[in-house]
């Protein structure tokens, strides 16, 4: 199995032998004014606006990306973000795609090199073979196969509100640790074993619209063992807009004890 | 004393933080909780076991738990903030709440989460064992205790001593009921007189030799049915006061009524005795105590807390003062026995505070606090202490940066509210919100800055179990619901004249007034004040003279004046009226298991 995650090491002895290609998946601007060196701007705003997989293969190929590229992602929105990209690359059947553990602030704050200079990328060609085994449809909401535990990975109040009905509320932030996106796996495990969720359940992550928390779950979830995760990538707007059922949390004004 | 001009040094806190977590309690409750959810544990057994760990169940379900988090003294050391404010974003809703007994909750928290929490705290020495169930609850301290000019020691050691010797002692583990205490700095600053056991130090000199010693009041307590505490003794040496402790609860333990749930606290057991009859069973339980206990068995009073000389200098005082400062000085702040420093209260709205708020305020103590930790207080606030007077202008533009500037902590503009039907089992009305938008209404008004109204109190509970204390304010109210027709519509039952000082008294009942109209007639008896009261009065002495019969207005007359504004409106006429603050639904009353949730 390849590597879920990359450290900070890993990721610079593969930028000094070339043999990884880093994506910064931030704003253009934000990438301009320093990146970590030698890596790629793909924004997840690029891709969101067309994440059909012959866009997003003519994206990662004009980056110089093919399928066997080892890439490293990261963002500095505690890798909500990466999660994003790097899930749809690996669902166009990329072979060894991880996030870096830690987000641009936390590398930079590390003292580490960055650079802002933009290199130049051959162009790739890519080609799509779709591993539609980590993906979810609202078709497999509502007819699950037996024992699906699904995850809803907004914040408490808000899955209070409303939710999927059958949902467990994991929020985006129980996934973190102090000084990286994610918690040491043997951790992690602890919190989803408390929560009855084991190597062998089989998962399906949303959130509330288009999948990056729910794809930092995704990962989360990877690291700790549970290679039985697919992301409801659409997550929770589609699921409003298709005007399905949802269950609410009721007779209780939880609103009003946020300080919010 | 001299200042250099940008010094920003951090104390190192001179005062040792208390630890009384034992981290193998969080794993022990994870196991416990699966084997829970896996039918081997009994269902009775485990809520027992869960409320003895701090976790109370949730408004409507037992899948979220309440965290109540024990602050013993109410002395909370930043770090510790900081913990809560890191625990809250993970598994709670990114605020916690400040209860009215020197607790900080996290509510909707997944029980199976729980464990993790308790984790989090033990790492940094907090615990939440036996903040709930039938045992010693948190040790209160008032929070100006060791800097009110009217104080004759430092009752925070004591405090935490009695928190200390208490947890997880076999002697409380299964009263009939939970059991409090409460320690005060003086006689105004107090809730001495409504827990089960409140003291107020006082000294007296024998030989020539001062000696240390307590007011000891047992009995009282605020609930569906309040009493004011007895004083049990003129003086109380400071070496009786474990004794003491001890042969109460021990008392408490085996007299007190463990059958009938709603009639088993320590202040019904006295009642129904007589306190000529239950004073002398302490006295000659005291005895006996002290003649078999070991010798060993001493109150674990720490050594005494360090002067503070160290200053924290935080900038020269540079661009202008804000607006606010002066009202917010008035209302949030007094100057301590210390010469130079003040005492800061942080103004929140009922107790809630974010997660960033939290860090800020984490972070602003270590800045400008020469004591180096924050105190939890007694109106669901925090206080900061040692503060120079100098830092008091950059203090107030840093609160005010992170909405933790709100004056009137002090005053009557800052209400309490109890959690209400945010997340209690047991609450009928909407109370947290109601207490919000009281406050919301006063702060608009300016009425913080009312002298005639600052030492008068509001206070609101979301049905009569009295965790809002509405008893002991000069305007409580408790949460029913009133019925027009068929429709059912939000109230609360007005009282007036309570207070908790040297000479408690319980509120009287007025009248039920709809939750839609609290905030007019809160108004409107501050009208009828300013009309009819003596030039002199303020409004609290002029309310107790009134429920006392020493005023020519009489309670009846008063009834009288207010009725009108509480007259119901169909639900044609004001559909409004029918739904609770915080809620655009037509209002039922709706309970559950009462797990006694403050």
């Amino acid at each position: 199995m390849s590597r879920i995650t990359s450290d900070v090491d890993t990721v610079r002895s593969g930028i000094r032998d070339r043999s990884l290609t880093v994506v910064d998946v931030r704003m253009p601007a934000e990438y301009k004014a320093g990146h970590i060196p030698t890596a790629m701007n793909l924004p997840l705003r690029t891709l969101l606006k067309d994440d059909s997989p012959e866009t997003v293969a003519r994206l990662a190929g004009s980056l110089g990306i093919d399928r066997e590229t080892d890439v490293i992602v990261y963002d500095d929105t505690f890798g909500a973000l990466a999660s994003r990209v790097a899930w749809t690359l690996e669902h166009m059947g990329h072979r060894t795609v991880s996030l870096l553990e830690n987000t641009y602030s936390q590398w930079s704050s590390l003292g580490l090199e960055t650079d802002d200079t933009v290199p130049d990328a051959s162009v790739a060609a890519y080609n799509p073979a779709m591993n539609d085994n980590i993906l979810a449809t609202h078709n497999d909401l509502e007819s699950p196969s037996p024992n699906t535990i699904l995850l809803d990975n907004r914040e408490r109040l808000n899955y209070l509100e409303h939710h999927i009905p059958g949902a467990m509320n994991i929020p985006y932030r129980m996934l973190a640790s102090r000084d990286g996106i994610l918690r040491d796996p043997q951790d992690m495990r602890r919190i989803f074993e408390n929560r009855g969720i084991r190597s062998d359940s089989r998962i399906i992550t949303y959130c509330g619209s288009v999948g990056t928390l729910s794809g930092l779950a995704y990962y989360a979830l990877r690291t700790a063992g549970m290679d039985q995760t697919r992301l409801y990538v659409r997550s929770f707007k589609e699921w409003r807009d298709l005007d399905k059922p949802v269950e609410t949390q009721p007779d209780a004004n939880y609103w009003d004890l946020s300080a919010e | 004393m001299s200042r250099p001009p940008t010094t920003h040094a951090r104390p190192e806190s001179p005062v040792p933080v208390m630890d009384l977590a034992r981290m193998e309690e969080a794993d022990a409750f994870a196991q416990t909780v699966k084997e829970f959810r896996q039918g081997t544990y009994p269902e009775d057994m485990f809520r027992r076991y869960r409320l003895q760990h701090g976790a109370y169940g949730t408004r409507m379900t037992s899948d979220y738990a309440m965290i109540r988090i024990k602050i013993p003294a109410g002395q909370v050391h930043p770090a510790q903030l900081e913990r809560i404010a890191y625990l809250s974003e993970q598994f709670s809703i990114n605020s916690a709440h400040i209860s009215t007994r020197e607790s900080i909750q996290l509510h909707w928290v997944v029980l199976e989460d729980v464990s993790e929490v308790l984790r989090g705290l033990a790492e940094v020495g907090l615990t939440s064992r036996e903040a709930c169930g039938n045992a010693v609850r948190n040790v209160m301290c008032s929070p100006t205790a060791g800097v009110c000019p009217a104080e004759a020691f430092d009752a925070t050691p004591y405090a935490q001593a009695t928190a200390r010797f208490f947890i997880r002692n076999p002697l409380n583990q299964n009263l009939p009921r939970k059991f409090k205490f409460t320690y005060s700095c003086c006689e105004q600053h107090g809730m001495a007189r409504i827990a089960d056991i409140g003291l107020i130090p006082q000294t007296r000199t024998v030989d020539g030799r001062t000696q240390r010693g307590f007011r000891v009041f047992v009995g009282g307590g605020l609930g569906n049915k309040s009493y004011v505490a007895h004083q049990l003794e003129d003086f109380t040496p400071e070496e009786n006061i474990l004794y003491t402790s001890i042969a109460v609860v021990r008392l408490f333990d085996r007299l007190g009524n463990r059958k009938n749930l709603a009639r088993n606290r320590l202040r019904y057991l006295v009642n129904q005795m007589g306190w000529d009859k239950f004073r002398n069973l302490i006295l000659k339980e005291r005895d006996l105590v002290r003649a078999t206990q070991s010798v060993v068995v001493k109150m674990p009073v720490g050594p005494p807390i360090p002067e503070i000389t160290g200053r924290v200098h935080i900038s020269h005082r540079t661009g202008e003062t804000p607006a606010g400062y002066a009202r917010w000085l008035k209302s949030n702040t007094f100057a301590q026995k210390q010469d130079g420093y003040h005492t800061v209260f942080v103004g929140l709205e009922a107790g809630d505070i974010t997660s960033t708020q939290l860090r800020t305020l984490s972070d602003i103590i270590q800045e400008y606090s020469s004591e180096g930790t924050g105190r939890v207080g007694f109106n669901q606030n925090i206080a900061m202490r040692y503060v120079h007077e100098d830092d008091l202008v950059p203090l107030y533009s840093r609160l005010l940066e992170s909405g933790l500037a709100k004056s009137g902590a002090l005053t009557m503009a800052t209400p309490i509210g109890c959690s209400g039907t945010t997340s209690c089992n047991l609450a009928l009305t909407n109370s947290h919100r109601l207490a919000k938008e009281v406050q919301r209404e006063f702060l608009s008004r300016d009425l913080d800055a009312d002298d005639a109204l600052r030492t008068s109190s509001i206070k609101i509970s979301g049905c009569p179990n009295s965790c809002g204390q509405h008893g002991i304010a000069t305007i409580g109210f408790y949460g029913g619901g009133g019925r027009l027709g068929g429709d059912m519509y939000p109230s609360y039952m007005l009282s007036l004249g309570g207070r908790a000082d040297a000479d408690a008294v319980l509120g009287q009942n007025i009248l039920r007034v709809p939750a839609k109209r609290v905030i007019p007639v809160i108004l409107r008896i501050i009208e009828i004040f300013r009309e009819r009261a003596q030039p002199r009065d303020d409004l609290k002495s002029w309310i107790h003279r009134i429920v006392m019969g020493g005023d020519d207005i009489t309670v009846p007359e008063i009834r009288n004046m207010l009725s009108p504004l509480t007259t119901p409106p169909t639900m044609d006429e004001d559909p409004d009226f029918y739904a609770d603050f915080g809620s655009d639904s037509s209002y039922h009353t709706k309970t559950g298991r009462g797990e006694c949730a403050a």
